[in-house]
């Protein structure tokens, strides 16, 4: 993983003798690199069948994200606890067992205490499993990492992916449905002079131009990101 | 201990597997009640808002005892099956394969303040999965008086907005039957006649663009439904005389 060539702060943590501190510099990176420098989404370009599925509306982009956290966090730490356990040629297979089992638990949860959300988020929370970001990270961070990196690891990069999803059901739901979070927020008179919602929002193709122009965006504001060759 | 032996990976094959099969069965079955209290409460809930009785969840259960005066198992002849409890053996979602004399269809006769209702469970198929609702009629038995929809995975912001008030709200006050006295449901129309839906004879209500599929799915799942309580609707026909 790179890690951001950061302005230099000094630490203002307390450093225990031996032990690195719990929000260390190097972890809070773990956090906040892929909100921005590493986002799953538009840096590596994962998990983007869902941001195009499941941001239509903000309400169910915001679920999404915390069962996302829920499961990434669980998971993650899991993995990263039988990092010496898990034989080397079905780490694949495990991974995914314990991902799967993770979804299904947050599945029944929901159905039982959230039964609402749960509903508005019908099949999509079962589709967490395919989610790339999350195998992706228990091959690439929690096999090789300590517990609470791996927790940390797995909360920052679940939250990086739904502050993208976010941000293009922010735009989704406002210019295709002119409400936010169901609440209309277009005035009616604004409809009455004629403007209309745009239809196409509501489809996929429009999740991918707004998640292209979040890219462009991104990448003006934070030059590193450029491709050079 | 060689991680990368045969023994090895079958042995942790093996755990893995017992050790998140109890927990998953522990998990499903301890939260089980919950969730199908959950999904009876709903029911109910659902039912009574077709009569334009709105409650939470909470409180669905006492306010169904009160307004629900009858519920019946009818057979396709239109006969009481007296030993089918409609609300709670009847699950449509098996029924529907079932061969048409060995199903039961359940209608919930309702009474508020007067009036007498009578509440059709509907059952379809949308553009990916299931479709299903309540449609309650009028004690005409022909006008409509409220409908509410629901989906198992309809795109969301497109045919997942059956689901919304606005949508249920166009059924109201539109009728079953033709003039002539033909059973002829309520079609989901593209034709854009009649976008207010101002017009309640017409036997339509106005599309969901783009939502074309669960929109017909709507339209062929109330006729297929209503028609098989015809011979119930149809029993006192003097109730049955088209009002305009």
């Amino acid at each position: 993983m790179s890690q951001p060539k950061s302005n230099k702060k000094p630490a203002i943590f307390f450093v225990a003798k031996e032990r690195e501190p719990l929000f260390s510099k190097k972890n809070r990176a773990l956090l906040k690199d892929p909100l921005d420098d590493n986002n799953p989404i538009t840096v590596q370009v994962l998990g983007i069948c869902s941001a195009l599925a499941i941001t239509v509306q903000l309400k169910p982009a915001v679920v999404m994200t915390l069962s996302v956290i829920a499961v990434m966090a669980a998971s993650n730490v899991i993995v990263s606890l039988l990092r010496n356990a898990i034989p080397n040629r079905i780490r694949i297979i495990v991974q995914l067992v314990v991902v799967a089992s993770m979804v299904i638990l947050v599945d029944q949860v929901l159905r039982a205490y959230a039964y609402d959300v749960s509903k508005q988020l019908s099949i999509f929370i079962g589709l967490i499993i395919t989610n790339c970001i999350v195998m992706g990270r228990l091959e690439a961070f929690a096999l090789g990492n300590g517990v609470w990196k791996s927790f940390l690891d797995g909360v920052g990069n679940a939250a990086g992916y739904g502050f993208m999803l976010i941000l293009v059901a922010f735009f989704r739901e406002l210019f295709g449905s002119g409400k936010l979070y169901g609440i209309q927020v277009i005035p009616d008179a604004l409809y009455e002079m004629g403007y209309e919602n745009n239809g196409l929002m509501l489809l996929s193709p429009m999740a991918l131009i707004t998640l292209g122009i979040i890219i462009w965006v991104q990448r003006a504001r934070n030059r590193k990101l450029i491709e050079k060759n | 201990m060689n991680r990368d032996s045969n023994g090895y990976t079958f042995g942790f094959a093996a755990a893995m597997v017992l050790v998140v099969a109890s927990v998953l069965a522990f998990t499903a079955s301890s939260l089980k009640d919950l969730q199908s209290e959950n999904v009876r409460k709903e029911k109910m809930q659902n039912i009574l808002s077709t009569i334009g009785v709105e409650t939470d969840r909470e409180g669905a259960e006492e306010l169904f005892n009160n307004y629900i005066v009858e519920q019946l198992a009818l057979r396709n002849d239109g006969t009481v099956d007296e030993n089918v409890d409609a609300f709670s053996d009847v699950k449509l979602a098996l029924e529907l394969k079932k061969d048409v004399e060995t199903q039961r269809f359940p209608l919930y006769v309702a009474s508020v303040e007067e009036s007498k209702y009578y509440i059709v469970p509907l059952r379809g198929s949308g553009l990916w999965d299931a479709i299903w609702g309540y449609i309650a009629l009028d004690e005409d038995r022909n006008t409509i008086k409220g409908a509410v929809f629901d989906h198992k995975g309809e795109t969301a912001g497109l045919g997942a907005e059956i689901t919304q008030q606005w949508f249920m709200d166009r059924f109201v006050g539109e009728k079953i039957f033709d003039v002539s006295g033909k059973l002829v449901g309520i079609s989901v129309s593209k034709t854009n006649n009649d976008p207010n839906d101002t017009d309640k004879d017409d036997h339509e209500v106005d599309a969901i663009s783009g939502a074309t599929i669960t929109g017909d799915g709507v339209s062929d799942m109330i006729i297929e439904r209503l028609q098989h309580y015809l011979p119930y609707l149809k029993a006192t026909p003097a109730d049955l005389a088209y009002n305009n």
